[in-house]
C-alpha cells in the first residue's frame, strides 16, 4: 500500500470529471439544504403531518409548471392573500378588500373559499361582489356579522357551495335568462353564455359596511380551487410537497453523513487496534468483527425501529451499528501491513504508547482511504433510511424521502397516475447518492492504484 | 491451520452467531409479548364467564365476582409461566430450545393461505415463493453480470467498459424498490401488461397457478434483474482488471493464443474465488433484502410476511422469520467461505 499526499490527492481529485460532478452535485444538495433551513420556518416543516395546517392548500394537484407542456391549460390553485384595500370614512364607513383574478386557465375552479379574520364593534354588514371580464356584476353573499357592543374578533369562512351564494347566482342568472340549477355556483359565475369557461379579469369585491368605523381587518384571503399548485404540486393530504422534499435534502445529507462519518471512525479504530495488538486480543475482536457482520441488518433495523424508538437520531445510531464491519477488517489488513514498516518498528521500540502509534503513524496513512470509503457508505445509509420509512417506520416528526414515497404508497398514487408524488422524492434520493458516489469512486481510483488502469 | 480445523471454527462461529441473533430478538421483542400473552389470558377468561352466565349469578357481591375473576388470571399465567418475567432464565432457555428444534408455536394473528396458524407451517409456505423469485433474480443477474464484466474488463476503456461502469455506479445509488414503483406506475397503470400485484389471483390448487404465478413474477423480476447486474458486471470488471495484468496472462498472450480463449478460460478461471464467494452472499442477502422490495410487488414470501408482522406485531413470527433468515444467511457465510477455501489453495495453508 502506498501512501498518498494530500496535495497529490486533491491535483488527481481535480483531474476526474466523475469526480468535479460529483461535488458540484453535492454543493446544489448543501445551498438547497442552507435555502431550506433559512426560507421555510422550522414550524412548517413540524407541522407536516398536522392537517390543519394545510386546508387551504389543494388537494393531490399537478405542480403548476404542468401547464407550459398541456394544450388545456389546468386550473392553477390561487391563494390570494393580497388584496387591494380601499376605505371611506363617512356616516356609514367601508372597507374594501378588492381581488383581482387573471383567469385564463381551460377548466373550472373547483371551489372558492373566502376566508376572513376581522375585529370590530356595533354590526357590521359584510357583502361579496363579483366583477366579471363582460362588466357584469353579481352579488354573491351579503350577510350582517354578528352585533357585539364591545369589541370582538370574528373568523369566518364563506364556501362557494354556501346556499346564499346559490340563491344570489339563481337571481341573477335567471334574469338574463341561462340560469342552469344542476350547474354549481363556480361553474355558473365563470362561464359564458354557452357555459364554457369565460376567461379574462375577475374582480372579487369584499365590502364591509357600518356605521362607526370600528373595523379592523386582521386577515382576509380569497382561495380559488384548482387542480395545479406550486413547484412540486401537492399530495392527497393538501400538503405542499415543495416543502416535504426540500426539508428532506438537510435530512438525509444529516443522515447520510452522520452514519458514513461515524461508522468510518469506528471501524477504522477498532481494525487498527486489532491489526496493531494481534494475537489473541486480535483473534477476540476479529470473532467479534464476525458476529455483527453475521447478523442481517434489515430484520434487526426494523425491529430495533418497532420496539425501542424511530427517532431520527436513535435510528443513525442502529443504522451504525450494522456499517462499521465491513472498515474494520479493511483496516486491520492495512494495519497488518504498516506495523511491519520500520518506522513503527522503531517508534516502539523507542518505547513510545501503544496509543501514540496507532494514532500518530498508522491512522494518518489510513485517512485517504477513510475518505473514501466515508463517501462510498453515505449512499447505502440513506437508502436504508429511505426504506426504513418507506416501510412506515421513520420518524414521524421530520419528513423524509422515504415517508413521502410511503405516504404516496399507501394512497395509491402510482394506480391513480399521481407521478408528481413518486418521482420527486426518488430522484433526490438518487441524485444524493449518486453525488457521494461520484466523489467516493473518484476518492477510491486515487486511493487503490490497482483500479487506475 | 487445517482445512478441518478452519472449517470447525468457522461452524462454530457461525453456531454463536445463531444463539446470539436469537437472544437479541428474544431480548427486543420479550417485553412486548408478555404483555400480548397477559392480555390474551384476562380476555380468554371475560369470554369464558360471559358465555357462561351461571358462574356469574352464583355470586352475590361485586368484590367476589371480581376476585374470583383475578383468581382464575392469575392462575393461567402461572401455569403458563408468565408470572416470571421474560427474562428470567428458564424462560428464556426454554425459548431457545424450542426455536432450536424449529418448534416456534402458533402465530398470534396471521395464518398461512391454506388456514394453519403454524409458524412453522406459514414459514415453509413462503420460503419456497421467496426462492423462487429472488435466487431467480440472482442467478439472471449473476449470468449477466460475469459476461458482461468480463467483456469490459478485457477491453479497458472501450465503449462497453464505459457504459457498464457507468450504468453500474447510476443504478447502483437507486433504491429497488423506488424502481418497482415507477415500474408498477409504468407497466402496469399506463401501460396495461403486467399486473401490478404480484399475488396471482387464483388459488393455488387451481392449474393455472403455476403460469399465473410467472406472470406475475416478470415486474418484480426484471425490476429486480435490472438494478442488480450493473454492480455485478462492475465487481467482475474489477477482478478481470487485475487478473489482465498478471504475468501468466500477459504470456499466454503474447504465446499468441485466442484473446477469448484467455478471457474465459484462464481470466475468468482466476477471478473465480471472489466471485464465488460475492455470489453465495448475494443468494442470501437478497433473501433479507426481499422485505421492501416484496412489499412494493405485494409479492407473497418472507418479505412481505415479515413486514406484515412487523405492522401487527405477530411476535412468533417475528422471532421465526428472524431465525430463518439469520440461519439462511449463516449457511451462505459458511458455503462462501468453504467455496473460497476450495478454489483458493492459499487459505488453507495460510
Amino acid at each position: 500500500m502506498s501512501s498518498v499526499s494530500p496535495t497529490e490527492i486533491k491535483r488527481e481529485f481535480m483531474k476526474s470529471k466523475i469526480g468535479l460532478i460529483g461535488v458540484i452535485i453535492l454543493l446544489s444538495l448543501v445551498i438547497l439544504s442552507v435555502v431550506a433551513i433559512t426560507t421555510i420556518p422550522i414550524d412548517t416543516f413540524k407541522q407536516w403531518n398536522n392537517p390543519g395546517n394545510w386546508i387551504s392548500y389543494p388537494k393531490t394537484s399537478a405542480p403548476a409548471w404542468v401547464n407550459y407542456f398541456v394544450m388545456e391549460k389546468i386550473p392553477e390553485h390561487l391563494i390570494l392573500d393580497n388584496p387591494t384595500v380601499v376605505t371611506k370614512d363617512d356616516i356609514i364607513s367601508l372597507t374594501s378588500h378588492q381581488f383581482d383574478v387573471q383567469y385564463h386557465y381551460d377548466d373550472f375552479p373547483s371551489d372558492f373559499i373566502y376566508e376572513i379574520n376581522v375585529e370590530y364593534s356595533g354590526s357590521q354588514l359584510l357583502q361579496i361582489s363579483l366583477i366579471r371580464p363582460d362588466n357584469s356584476q353579481i352579488l354573491l353573499v351579503s350577510k350582517s356579522l354578528p352585533q357585539s357592543d364591545s369589541k370582538i374578533t370574528h373568523h369566518e369562512r364563506i364556501f362557494s357551495t354556501d346556499g346564499n351564494i346559490k340563491k344570489n347566482i339563481q337571481i341573477h342568472f335567471s334574469e338574463m335568462g341561462f340560469y342552469n340549477q344542476n350547474t354549481t355556483s363556480e361553474n355558473m359565475i365563470f362561464a359564458n353564455n354557452n357555459g364554457d369557461v369565460l376567461k379574462g379579469n375577475y374582480l372579487f369585491l369584499v365590502n364591509i359596511y357600518g356605521i362607526n368605523e370600528n373595523v379592523n381587518v386582521i386577515d382576509s384571503k380569497l382561495i380559488l380551487g384548482g387542480k395545479a399548485y406550486g413547484m412540486m404540486g401537492t399530495d392527497e393530504l393538501r400538503r405542499d410537497l415543495a416543502v416535504g422534499l426540500l426539508w428532506g435534502t438537510p435530512l438525509a445529507l444529516f443522515i447520510g453523513i452522520a452514519v458514513a462519518v461515524g461508522s468510518v471512525i469506528v471501524g477504522l479504530i477498532y481494525g487498527v487496534y486489532a491489526g496493531f495488538k494481534g494475537k489473541k486480543t486480535d483473534e477476540a475482536m476479529m470473532r467479534f468483527n464476525d458476529v455483527i457482520y453475521a447478523l442481517p441488518a434489515l430484520p434487526f433495523l426494523i425491529i430495533l425501529a418497532v420496539t425501542i424508538s424511530n427517532s431520527i437520531f436513535l435510528l443513525v445510531g442502529f443504522l451504525m451499528i450494522f456499517s462499521w464491519v465491513g472498515i474494520a477488517k479493511v483496516s486491520r489488513s492495512m494495519a497488518l501491513q504498516i506495523k511491519t514498516r520500520q518506522y513503527v518498528e522503531a517508534s516502539q521500540m523507542m518505547g513510545q504508547k501503544n496509543s501514540k502509534i496507532v494514532f500518530k503513524h498508522i491512522i494518518p496513512q489510513l485517512l485517504p482511504y477513510a475518505f473514501a470509503s466515508i463517501a462510498i457508505s453515505v449512499p447505502a445509509a440513506i437508502t436504508t433510511e429511505a426504506g426504513l420509512s418507506f416501510l412506515g417506520l421513520g420518524d414521524p416528526t421530520f419528513p423524509t424521502w422515504g415517508q413521502i414515497l410511503h405516504d404516496a404508497n399507501t394512497y395509491g398514487a402510482a394506480a391513480r397516475g399521481i407521478w408528481w408524488w413518486i418521482v420527486p422524492p426518488g430522484m433526490m434520493i438518487a441524485i444524493t447518492g449518486l453525488a457521494f458516489v461520484f466523489i467516493g469512486n473518484a476518492l477510491d481510483a486515487i486511493v487503490n492504484p490497482k483500479l487506475k488502469k | 491451520m487445517g482445512l478441518k480445523r478452519y472449517i470447525a471454527i468457522r461452524s462454530l462461529t457461525m453456531f454463536g452467531v445463531l444463539m446470539i441473533t436469537l437472544l437479541l430478538t428474544i431480548a427486543l421483542v420479550g417485553s412486548n409479548m408478555d404483555v400480548i400473552l397477559k392480555q390474551g389470558i384476562v380476555y380468554q377468561v371475560r369470554a369464558e364467564i360471559t358465555e357462561n352466565p351461571a358462574i356469574a349469578e352464583s355470586f352475590s357481591t361485586v368484590e367476589e365476582f371480581d376476585k374470583f375473576i383475578q383468581d382464575q388470571i392469575d392462575q393461567r399465567i402461572e401455569t403458563l409461566g408468565l408470572d416470571e418475567p421474560w427474562y428470567s432464565p428458564q424462560r428464556v432457555g426454554f425459548t431457545m430450545y424450542k426455536i432450536l428444534i424449529l418448534d416456534f408455536g402458533n402465530a398470534t394473528f396471521l395464518t398461512s393461505d391454506s388456514g394453519s396458524s403454524n409458524v412453522g407451517d406459514i414459514l415453509l409456505e413462503k420460503i419456497p415463493r421467496t426462492v423462487l423469485l429472488f435466487t431467480t433474480a440472482t442467478i439472471i443477474i449473476s449470468i449477466i453480470g460475469i459476461f458482461l464484466g468480463a467483456l469490459a474488463g478485457s477491453k479497458v476503456g472501450s465503449a462497453v467498459d464505459r457504459i457498464t461502469s457507468a450504468f453500474a455506479v447510476i443504478s447502483s445509488s437507486f433504491p429497488v424498490w423506488w424502481i418497482g414503483m415507477l415500474m408498477i406506475f409504468l407497466f402496469a397503470f399506463t401501460y396495461h401488461i403486467f399486473p401490478a400485484r404480484a399475488t396471482p389471483s387464483i388459488l393455488p390448487t387451481e392449474p393455472g397457478y403455476i403460469l399465473a404465478l410467472l406472470y406475475h413474477m416478470a415486474l418484480p423480476l426484471i425490476t429486480i434483474v435490472m438494478i442488480g447486474f450493473g454492480a455485478w458486471a462492475y465487481l467482475v470488471r474489477n477482478f478481470m482488471v487485475g487478473t489482465m495484468q498478471e504475468d501468466f496472462i500477459i504470456a499466454k498472450k503474447s504465446a499468441g493464443i485466442d484473446k477469448k480463449k484467455i478471457i474465459y478460460k484462464h481470466a475468468l478461471k482466476n477471478a473465480a474465488p471472489p466471485i464465488i464467494t460475492i455470489l453465495a452472499l448475494s443468494l442470501s442477502g437478497s433473501l433479507g433484502g426481499a422485505i421492501i422490495t416484496e412489499a412494493v410487488f405485494d409479492w407473497p414470501g418472507m418479505g412481505r410476511l415479515y413486514f406484515e408482522a412487523i405492522s401487527v406485531m405477530d411476535l412468533p413470527i417475528i422471532i421465526g422469520a428472524t431465525y430463518v433468515l439469520t440461519v439462511l444467511f449463516l449457511i451462505s457465510i459458511l458455503v462462501a467461505d468453504l467455496l473460497y477455501g476450495y478454489f483458493d489453495p492459499r487459505v488453507k495453508t495460510e
